[in-house]
């Protein structure tokens, strides 16, 4: 009754020509956005901004929103938010501060009771949202105020009354940790450049730039292993799975909530990294820290090709969306443009990417 | 539907013993009785069709029989063996599995990650342990072949597929992951003429490995197409069990509708329905 025996190539499927397989990648919307600000500066720009110490100097704030944007990216892949990234930020500087200076702790059990705490938040967050089934939106905008106070009050009893900790850099001093989360790696191999005449020097000789400072490193490193995980690994199909479609993925006997717990605690966890590397490269902590950054963090995931509704996305089109970021708030000192542009130019960019992104589902899912 | 008749309708044995019993089965939620008893079972090599209209607690029986709700009173066993889910992923483990009417397929995804998706294969050890992309890959583009499903590449989202070919990839899947007994759920009702040929004939082709398929399904012709056995499920009960040849359509369908109010109103309708 059947011939499933049908021609080898079905003659109503068109060819797909290479631009359309590209455009199924998600991470292209941000690859091409980079593209666009890029020229966008070298035209507009001073010419110091892509010296290397131009480069360093926007890749810095690029690489601390990146390390949160990744863990935002990871998450929304999974379909959930965290608007409390932010103010993780200030609450678990908050708690590493506490830890290395008014106790005294070296790093090497500071660092981990920071990440301990800031993971346990995030798996309460995620436990309440995944209990309740409420937004994970709601959840989390609670604790955005919730960790806020809690840094203010906390900072106060901490430091008699001021919202700041000070004397982070005396406390740590020569920990033989230090070096992993604060200033820049690769000091030798600059100075040997600059002595090359192969960097830029002052005229005493010394290199302008004296090393990549470690959150780049993070942030690239950060990058590789989210990528590596999403799409090499059985748990990264369960990311994408929990997010795509959350009773297919559990009737198909993936761990949804093991999956969603894990990635809260991620980006939980993402969070404390950047308060730590802040903490330690100012040597100072307050409440103020990553005010607003959870949006940021969300918006260059979503620049990165991540959609709101879960499923689908990636980690390099995040790293790519948080270089973005970086480019445009600090490339715009290097023009005669008013720097206040940069809100309305991310504004702008954040539309024109979720227009994008609603496009290639679309595409990808076949839906007409 | 002449053709139909090629299925090797009753070949199994009945003396078979049941790969899956189902003993007297209650589900309450709350004070709702959704299941008050129903006994239900399936042998290798055949296919149970279980019949109902909606609202009879088709869709609480599947979700019991596959680990999705656990049974306030009654027992499962599996091979003589009495079993109690926790999860569907145990069920799976027993060798249940179930294609549900929305496939548990994620459309973004590739067909091969879907294939896969909860199974994934790995190479390598350790840290380095790693999907096993290309097997993934192959696999499915084997196995959607010998469904007569030609994928463009196995990276195409399940979101380009027509609603027929997701339900080939879905029954392929499971019976590449050594399903015993196969629940479908209503895996016709939203299918063209030919789609559900195409998925009838391969009911058919893998009763024939002797899986045990359970066929949930509203729709009479499509149920006797391929049925060896019938079960009619009313008002959270069975009205009990037919082979095929002992019970005529017409019988089924009144069954299912409760008898006398569907007698009259098939009556207006010129006996069409």
């Amino acid at each position: 009754m059947v011939d499933v025996a049908q021609a080898d190539q079905d003659e109503r499927l068109k060819k797909e020509s290479f631009g359309t397989r590209l455009l199924r990648r998600p991470e292209l919307g941000a690859m091409a956005g980079l593209v666009l600000v890029t020229a966008f500066f070298l035209y507009t720009a001073d010419s110091a901004m892509f010296t290397l110490s131009g480069i360093i100097n926007f890749m810095t704030p690029a690489a601390q929103l990146g390390i949160l944007a990744i863990g935002a990216a990871m998450l929304m892949i999974g379909g959930e938010f965290d608007l409390s990234i932010g103010s993780m930020v200030a609450f678990a500087g908050l708690i590493f501060g506490a830890c290395v200076v008014t106790m005294g702790l070296p790093l090497v059990i500071a660092i981990p009771i920071t990440l301990v705490v800031a993971g346990a938040i995030g798996a309460f967050n995620g436990s309440v949202v995944l209990k309740t089934g409420l937004p994970s939106f709601i959840v989390t905008l609670a604790f955005l105020f919730i960790l806020r106070g809690a840094s203010l009050v906390g900072l106060k009893l901490a430091s008699d009354g001021s919202t700041q900790l000070r004397g982070v850099r005396e406390a740590v001093g020569n920990d033989w940790l230090a070096p992993l989360f604060a200033g820049d790696a690769f000091g030798p191999l600059f100075l040997w450049l600059g002595e090359r005449g192969w960097i830029e020097t002052f005229n005493n000789g010394t290199p302008k730039v004296t090393g990549i400072p470690v959150e780049i490193l993070w942030f690239i490193a950060l990058t590789a292993v989210a990528t590596y995980v999403l799409l090499r690994t059985p748990f990264g199909n369960w990311i994408f799975a929990a997010g795509g479609d959350r009773n297919a993925a559990s009737n198909s006997g993936v761990p949804v909530r093991r999956v969603k717990i894990s990635l809260f605690m991620f980006a939980a966890c993402c969070g404390a990294l950047v308060a730590i590397i802040t903490v330690m490269d100012t040597g100072s902590t307050d409440a103020r820290r990553g005010f607003m950054k959870e949006f940021e963090a969300i918006i260059a995931a979503v620049i990165g090709g991540c959609l709101l509704t879960g499923g689908y996305g990636s980690a390099i089109g995040a790293f790519f969306g948080a270089i973005i970021f970086g480019m445009v708030t600090i490339g715009l000192t290097y023009t005669n443009f008013d720097q206040d542009w940069f809100q309305v130019f991310l504004g702008g960019m954040l539309l024109i990417a979720v227009l994008f992104n609603n496009y290639i589902r679309k595409r990808v899912t076949g839906e007409r | 539907m002449a053709q139909d008749t090629s299925f090797h309708h009753g070949d199994a044995p009945a003396d078979v013993a049941p790969i899956l019993e189902m003993r007297d089965i209650e589900k309450h939620f709350g004070n709702i009785i959704a299941l008050a008893g129903v006994s239900f079972d399936v042998r290798p090599g055949e296919c149970h069709c279980l019949l109902g209209d909606n609202g009879a607690g088709k869709s609480t029986f599947i979700k019991t029989m596959s680990g999705v709700h656990k049974p306030t009173i009654g027992t499962i066993t599996i091979g003589g063996k009495p079993m109690n889910f926790a999860s569907p992923r145990e069920a799976m483990e027993a060798g249940i599995a179930t294609v549900f009417q929305d496939l548990a397929m994620i459309p973004l995804m590739s067909v091969s990650r879907n294939f896969f998706m909860g199974r994934e294969p790995t190479t390598g050890s350790g840290p380095f342990k790693r999907l096993d992309v290309d097997r993934m890959n192959d696999i499915t583009m084997t196995h959607m072949r010998e469904m007569g499903i030609n994928l463009r590449a196995p990276d195409q989202a399940v979101g380009t597929l027509s609603g027929g070919e997701r339900q080939t990839v879905a029954i392929a899947r499971a019976v590449y992951f050594g399903a015993k007994v196969l629940i479908l759920d209503e895996p016709t009702s939203a299918l063209g003429v030919r789609q559900t040929s195409n998925v009838l004939a391969t009911i058919d082709r893998v009763r024939k490995q002797g899986v045990g398929v359970v066929f949930i399904s509203h729709n009479v012709r499509h149920a006797l197409a391929v049925g060896d056995r019938f079960t009619v499920l009313n008002r959270g009960k069975t009205l009990g069990t037919a082979a095929r040849g002992e019970i005529s359509p017409d019988e089924l369908q009144d069954m299912m509708a409760g008898g006398q109010e569907m007698a009259q109103l098939e009556g207006s309708l010129g006996g069409t329905v």
